[in-house]
């Protein structure tokens, strides 16, 4: 039927001289998915976050059922059967997932009672909804599309009718992405109501009933999914037309630039990430790596990167060995050409509190131009940051905004404004685009291909197929810490797929 | 994002919380004067009275204080770099031996002013000694900071006995304790300063190192904020991985940072033995590195929220040692509780007010906006 779920009227939202939500209105109807799309600082989260209560809006009314309720904090939202999936998961890491589900609805005093029949109703939860995941693992250790598991099911515990599920696909495999879109049908069918927000708009076109488009904090249309195309979206979304595959000429690849031989790097516990892997990148190409997240991708980077140490192998940067087994400087490696974009802009990339212009300078902190002495050149950060940010359309334009309250999109900008300026011969790039608009995706998908033509080295590492095959001249897919094959970027996905699921590769190495 | 508190106007986040924190602090310590059957109105009449009825009293107010901004700058700046310092104790007692050789070698011949430098230097070496090691460890070894700075308070403590009575202790005499200074080795007290505002300063100790205190709290911002090194130290409190990601040391920033911090906490003892006593005794520190750790917490580890917080618990001390003058069924000890609850709610439970207040605030700023829209209209 055709009974609204949730509306919200009038909505309006500032933080400081930031209008973060224009007199918001929205409906959403019971029992459907419904699609939430925009740019990076569009507001699509501050949005989410009034409607379930970490934010109080300025002005505005949320109708619920079609009942007007106020909703102050989460305890409301859940009250109102609202449960929401953060783009940042919110779980205790060292607690089992029975102890994080039942977490703030213990419902009595002694847990042994409540323990029992929490136990009881998640099987439940799960066999409903084919949500299997141990009750007893302890969180930290589960891979993150289990932990987002424990999310929805916490949420399904609390009762939640209306589920909001922020970047959900963010950090997931495409195995992952899968299953979890099989459960929200699973979800809907039962009944309950589902707000998305993504950046992919093809999971947008498979999987909502309606979708809403956000820009610059308003609402700027809605749209029947079946009545509309990827091409549309995106125009209203950035406001102009957007090129979803960046053009690029020929490759000129030149002299070997970073050359890998047998690399191998074990984690923490000693177990081998990077299994012997060689390879050469040239001036002037793109050499992409595939995989899906979790085969060794992120400690290649790392060792080639000086942050973490190799076991064995070698690496050459324009001709000269890194130490890579024994201590390198990030710092050399800077100063000897080499830019890194860390595939976690969080903790590694970016200092949260610090104040954009500080993270400008992260890493580059010994530049003669910052520097007075043993002083900062205060002046000199703040101007250099300004212009960045207005060479990379960097939103708000505040370098003395904590980097904490950018949207994700724009934190990845500020990363990339800082290693890409400076000109470096090689640049490894790990998710340039995670979390990031389509807009933004294709300014930064031009900027790599700037920087190859103009005779650069660049490594890129990715989840996203559709990515690697935009931007790479060669292809390395890498399968639990090996490369498993090489190939063209014509190479069909179906193939590349294979590939990366490790199927081919071992009848490869074989011959 | 997952900040559930919004943010608040500069005056309400550093002027309205920690006041209404404060507050509450002194409500509850009401209470407990009541408790014990006094009233708490005299009490507090006796801490306010204690503290600044006269110019001597705030003549004593400020000495303390001034020992309190060097142990809270202490703590403040290890803070910076993530490292929780609780040696200020050890590293001040220890930074004592640094004056006192100064005065003891040039007390009889020199005039103060060539002296206090040397005693400067000589306290802040000390601290700084202190404090390496256990940065060294912490950065070599592994071994928490908490627990080495503890234990090496212990240390100093036992180190300061056997020197104050086999060595540093002048033959014959039966007090642990260096002979008196010459006039060198005495610090000129600040009365014009008080003069200025008509107050006479009498007996109270307040002297020149209060300048330097000031002067240090200044160093700190500069080193912050304002220097690479201090960049340094916040990026890697803030987040090690990027620090590392960086490029940046982290043993030689943790060393460095501990030194520094050490020094400050050394510098402390300036204040008691050549501003006060004119000699080292034993335990001249009595606990200033730990009213550090509070004074650090109430500031915020801003140099600009030590020296008000620093103030606040010198007016505790001299004022409580005032009331516990003037009203004997209330002991040093019930001081010590008052002290205790002003940390509680000014540290501790910093953040139990503030969803109320920020909700009063999003409501009234809500309004301003309708009335705002209102009028537009
Ligand atoms: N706590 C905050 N303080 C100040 N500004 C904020 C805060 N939270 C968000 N903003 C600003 O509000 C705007 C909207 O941010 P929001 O996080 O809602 O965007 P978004 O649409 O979710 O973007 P993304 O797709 O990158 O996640 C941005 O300009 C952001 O910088
Ligand atoms: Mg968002």
């Amino acid at each position: 039927m055709d009974s609204i779920a949730i509306e919200l009227r009038g909505i309006d939202k500032s933080f400081g001289p930031v209008h973060a939500n224009k007199n918001i209105n929205l409906k959403v109807r019971k029992g459907t998915i419904h699609g939430v799309i925009g740019e990076n600082g569009a507001g699509k989260s501050t949005l989410m976050s009034i409607l379930y209560g970490f934010y109080q809006a300025d002005s505005g009314e949320i109708h619920v059922d079609g009942r007007q309720v106020t909703i102050r904090d989460p305890n409301a939202a859940i009250a109102a059967g609202i449960g929401m999936v953060h783009q940042h998961f919110m779980l205790v890491e060292n607690f089992t997932v029975l102890e994080n589900i039942m977490l703030g609805a213990e419902e009595s005093q002694i847990l042994n009672k409540g323990i029992a029949k929490a136990r009881d109703e998640l099987k439940r939860l799960e066999r409903e909804y084919a949500l299997e995941v141990n009750p007893d693992a302890v969180i930290e250790e589960l891979p993150v599309g289990l932990q987002q598991r424990v999310e929805i099911l916490k949420a399904l515990y609390r009762r939640a009718d209306i589920l909001i599920l922020d970047e959900p696909t963010g950090v997931l495999t495409p195995a992952e992405a899968d299953h979890l879109f099989r459960v929200l049908e699973q979800l809907k069918s039962q009944g309950k109501t589902i707000i998305l927000i993504t950046h992919k708009l093809r999971e947008i076109m498979a999987i909502t009933d309606e979708v809403s488009v956000m820009r610059r904090g308003e609402m700027v249309a809605t749209r029947t999914t079946a009545e509309t195309s990827v091409e549309e979206l995106a125009e209203l979304m950035v406001g102009r037309r957007v090129l979803l595959r960046v053009e690029k000429g020929e490759a000129k690849p030149a002299d070997v630039k970073l050359s890998v031989n047998g690399l191998t790097v074990k984690d923490s516990r000693g177990v081998t990430m990077v299994d012997n892997v060689s390879f050469n990148l040239r001036a002037g190409e793109i050499v992409g790596i595939a995989g899906v997240a979790g085969n060794g991708q992120s400690e290649l980077l790392e060792a080639i990167s000086g942050i973490r140490r190799a076991v064995s192998g070698e690496v050459h940067l324009n001709g000269k060995a890194i130490d890579v087994t024994g201590h390198v400087d990030p710092r050399e490696l800077r100063d000897r050409g080499l830019a890194h974009v860390p595939e976690d802009r969080h903790h590694v990339g970016l200092v949260l509190k610090f104040e954009e212009c500080e993270n400008a300078i992260l890493g580059y902190h010994h530049d003669k131009r910052y520097l007075n002495g043993v002083f900062l050149n205060v002046d000199a950060i703040r101007k250099d940051a300004e212009q960045r940010i207005a060479e990379y359309d960097i939103r708000p334009p505040n370098a003395r905004l904590k980097t904490a309250n950018f949207s994700g999109g724009n934190q990845q900008k500020i990363v990339l404004a800082r290693e890409m300026e400076r000109g470096p011969d090689v640049l490894i790039i790990g998710q340039p685009t995670r979390g990031v608009d389509v807009g933004a995706i294709e300014f930064i998908h031009k900027r790599i291909i700037e920087m190859r033509d103009q005779g650069k080295a660049v490594l890129l590492v990715s989840v996203e197929l559709d990515e690697i095959r935009a931007l790479s001249d060669r292809i390395l897919v890498m399968f639990a810490g090996r490369v498993v094959g090489e190939r063209d970027p014509d190479a069909t996905e179906g193939e590349l797929g294979l590939l990366m699921a490790g199927v081919e590769g071992r009848k490869e190495a074989a011959e | 994002m997952s900040n559930p508190y919004a943010k608040l106007p500069g005056w309400v986040e550093y002027g309205l919380v920690p006041l209404v924190n404060l507050a509450v602090a002194f409500l509850v310590a009401g209470l407990v004067v009541l408790l014990v059957g006094e009233n708490p109105l005299e009490a507090a009449y006796h801490l306010i009275n204690g503290a600044f009825g006269r110019g001597e009293y705030i003549g004593f107010t400020l000495y303390y204080a001034t020992t309190f901004i060097f142990t809270g700058l202490a703590v403040a700046v290890a803070f910076h770099a993530g490292l929780f310092n609780i040696g200020g104790e050890g590293q001040a007692y220890v930074g004592g031996i640094g004056v006192a050789l100064a005065c003891l070698w040039l007390d009889q011949t020199m005039p103060w002013f060539v002296v206090f430098p040397l005693a400067i230097i000589g306290s802040a070496l000390f601290g700084a000694a202190w404090a390496f090691l256990p940065g060294w460890l912490q950065a070599k070894r592994g071994s928490h900071i908490v627990i080495t700075t503890i234990m090496f308070n212990f240390i100093a403590s036992s180190l300061m006995v056997y020197l104050l009575t086999r060595v540093l202790k002048p033959l014959g005499s039966m007090s642990p304790q260096t002979r008196t200074f010459a006039e060198g080795g005495q610090l000129p007290k600040l009365d014009w300063l008080l003069g200025i505002f008509g107050l006479d300063i009498g007996t109270a100790p307040f002297n020149v190192s209060f300048l330097l205190a000031l002067v240090a709290a200044f160093g700190v911002w500069l080193l912050i904020w304002r220097t690479k090194l201090g960049y340094e130290m916040r990026t890697m409190g803030h987040s090690p991985s990027a620090a590392r990601y960086a490029g940046m040391s982290e043993s030689r920033i943790t060393v460095i940072t501990m030194m520094i911090s050490g020094a400050l906490a050394g510098m402390m003892a300036l204040n008691p033995i050549m501003g006060e006593q004119g000699r080292m005794q034993l335990d001249f520190v009595q606990g200033a590195g730990f009213v550090g750790i509070a004074v650090a917490l109430m500031g915020r580890s801003h140099p600009a929220g030590i020296i008000p917080a620093a103030v606040l618990f010198g007016v505790l001390y001299q004022g409580g040692a005032e009331i516990s003058f003037e009203m004997p069924s209330i002991s040093r000890d019930m001081i010590v509780i008052i002290q205790g609850l002003v940390i509680l709610f000014a540290g501790a439970l910093e953040n139990m007010f503030r969803p109320a207040i920020t909700r009063l605030f999003s409501t009234s700023s809500r309004r301003a906006a309708v009335v705002a829209q209102t009028k537009g209209a």
